[in-house]
């Protein structure tokens, strides 16, 4: 059989940008934190058009063993959400399966020099050879980025941490496993509110989980969760402390005759977020993704086929497990256009005002710098253009899971296995 | 009556993709449980990561199977229980943390 030579640590489990697109960060199956930072546009340097350079990396988790539970807890950063930036510093959280770290970035390009008692070294100088006193200043330096991990929020979490989300309030966050969701606030480590719990009183009773979860963009009060039967909750925590009453529940209604065994393992929404302008919602199952009214319960505004073809395989993407692939969803900064990944290295874009979709592949061979990404098809038999990928071809290994949009610009994160692809995009020319 | 019954199920595999997917897997594994997406699969989901049973168990096992050769440990979807139990010798070496991750170039 042949190898993998993949190193396992390397695939990148999460892509976040910060608030104004200067930092990207990636987490990683290692535990491992890679942060870049976009290169100023300098007029000397026309070609390098603000690129992203690595600016910081670190450890974040390491494995661990509950020895209580005889349960393994791995180091993979599910999630990374940064914090809105209040000073000098940027912040952001990081968590894996059970313990959230918030971990401060800070820059140091100065460093004192001219001391009275120390010399260059530091060692101590010989007092009598001090004949008068100076004013140590401050010389510039190489930069250096220090990170340092602020609090850790542990032992918050029976079940695995899907989620994380900083409110609007800037002062609290909330995290979510599979049956509850926790409010923390940022500054106190030792404590932390449940607002939702799912788990029933008797597990045999157990039919659904918390998928996914997100604080409103600008309602402090306001959050969603999905489920694994395709349903969001929003819910007001000004209603009560316990929110496992919602105020809203999203449902789609199912067609009771197009139910089949895979009904509802395609439902469960993988990803939920927000729209900037907090308006409506965006959510990801197995084969579409569907836009939200906050003022529609009752289904949808849009839905958005992403690889419907796969209908007719889902019997063997069950047996390898692959309908059990969490992908992510994204807005782009005016919410005009979403995205998400899909199989072979593919990921999707829809135009929600044109209504067209392009596909568009990141790999290597198919992405020289600087060139126009060309789209891609799938064919599903009949006509077969001569570019056309056949489903039966898909590589099911190759899946785009993780994703980020630039806030304000058309720049995109892509994670593909290990590698990180970013694409800067001047006007959707390739929509069709 | 019987034509058109067989008619109607020829016609919703010809419409429903998903329904003939049902079939196949139905197919190949009959004792397939009635509550698809229901506990057993959710309940394992909230398993992920167990290694272990109890040291009790560790230790029965690891006196039972002192002169039997242990079988390799198939990665599959049945829980990790009974007779095979993992020991420190089976689990994969983790790497060490400290190697920098490819993407910090």
């Amino acid at each position: 059989m042949p190898s993998v030579l993949l190193s396992q640590a390397d695939i990148i489990s999460t892509v976040e940008f910060n608030h104004t697109g200067e930092l990207l960060a990636t987490g990683d199956k290692g535990g491992r934190v890679v942060i870049f930072q976009r290169e100023p546009e300098s007029k000397n340097a026309p070609h390098s058009q603000g690129e992203y350079d690595v600016y910081s990396t670190f450890q974040s988790h390491e494995p661990e063993f509950d020895y209580l539970k005889s349960l393994e807890i791995e180091e993979k950063i599910n999630k990374i959400k940064w914090l809105p930036q209040q000073n000098a510093a940027h912040s952001l959280l990081s968590t894996n399966d059970k313990t959230i770290k918030l971990w401060k970035i800070t820059e140091r390009d100065k460093r004192p020099e001219g001391y009275n008692l120390k010399d260059e070294e530091g060692k101590l100088k010989d007092l009598s050879t001090v004949t008068s006193l100076q004013v140590p200043v401050l010389k510039p330096m190489d930069l250096m980025v220090e990170v340092s991990p602020r609090r850790i929020f542990a032992n918050g979490h029976t079940y695995h941490i899907n989620s994380i989300s900083v409110n609007s309030d800037c002062e609290t966050y909330m995290s979510a496993d599979d049956l509850r969701i926790n409010l923390w606030h940022l500054a106190i480590t030792d404590r932390s509110f449940n607002i939702v719990d799912i788990k029933p009183a008797n597990m045999e009773d157990l039919t659904e989980v918390i998928t996914a979860s997100e604080f409103h963009p600008h309602h402090c009060n306001l959050f969603v969760y999905s489920s694994s039967k395709g349903s969001l909750r929003l819910c007001d925590m000004r209603a009560a402390a316990l929110c496992d009453k919602h105020s809203k529940l999203f449902e789609e209604p199912e067609d009771p005759s197009n139910r089949s065994f895979f009904s509802e393992i395609i439902s469960s929404v993988s990803d939920v977020k927000f729209s900037h302008s907090g308006r409506y919602m965006l959510t990801r199952d197995y084969l579409t993704v569907k836009v939200w009214d906050l003022n529609m319960e009752a289904r949808p505004i849009e839905t958005y086929q992403v690889h419907d073809y796969l209908r007719s395989k889902l019997c063997s993407l069950y047996e390898s497990d692959c309908i059990f692939d969490k992908f992510e969803c994204a807005w782009n900064g005016s919410d005009s256009v979403i995205m998400t990944g899909a199989y072979n290295n593919f990921f999707r874009m829809f135009d929600r005002n044109t209504k067209r979709d392009v596909t568009l592949e990141a790999s290597r061979e198919s992405s020289k710098p600087r060139a126009v990404l060309k789209p891609r098809r799938v064919c599903v038999g009949g006509k077969r253009r001569r570019d056309d990928i056949s489903v039966d071809s898909l590589d099911f290994t190759k899946k785009i899971l993780h994703t980020a949009w630039h806030p304000a610009e058309n720049i995109i994160a892509i994670a593909a296995t290990n590698n990180l692809y970013i694409f800067q995009d001047k006007v959707n020319s390739d929509m069709h | 009556i019987i034509y058109l019954k067989l008619f109607q199920e020829m016609e919703d595999k010809v419409t429903s993709p998903e329904k003939a997917e049902e079939a196949k897997l139905k197919a190949r594994y009959p004792h397939l449980g009635q509550k698809p997406g229901g506990s057993d699969f959710l309940r394992k989901r909230l398993q992920k990561g167990q290694k272990y049973f109890d040291s009790g168990d560790y230790n029965m096992a690891k006196a039972k199977m002192k002169n039997k050769q242990l079988p390799a440990a198939a990665p599959d979807k049945t829980e990790v229980t009974g007779d095979h139990i993992p020991t420190p010798q089976d689990l994969p070496q983790r790497k060490p943390s400290l190697v920098a991750s490819k993407l910090a170039g």
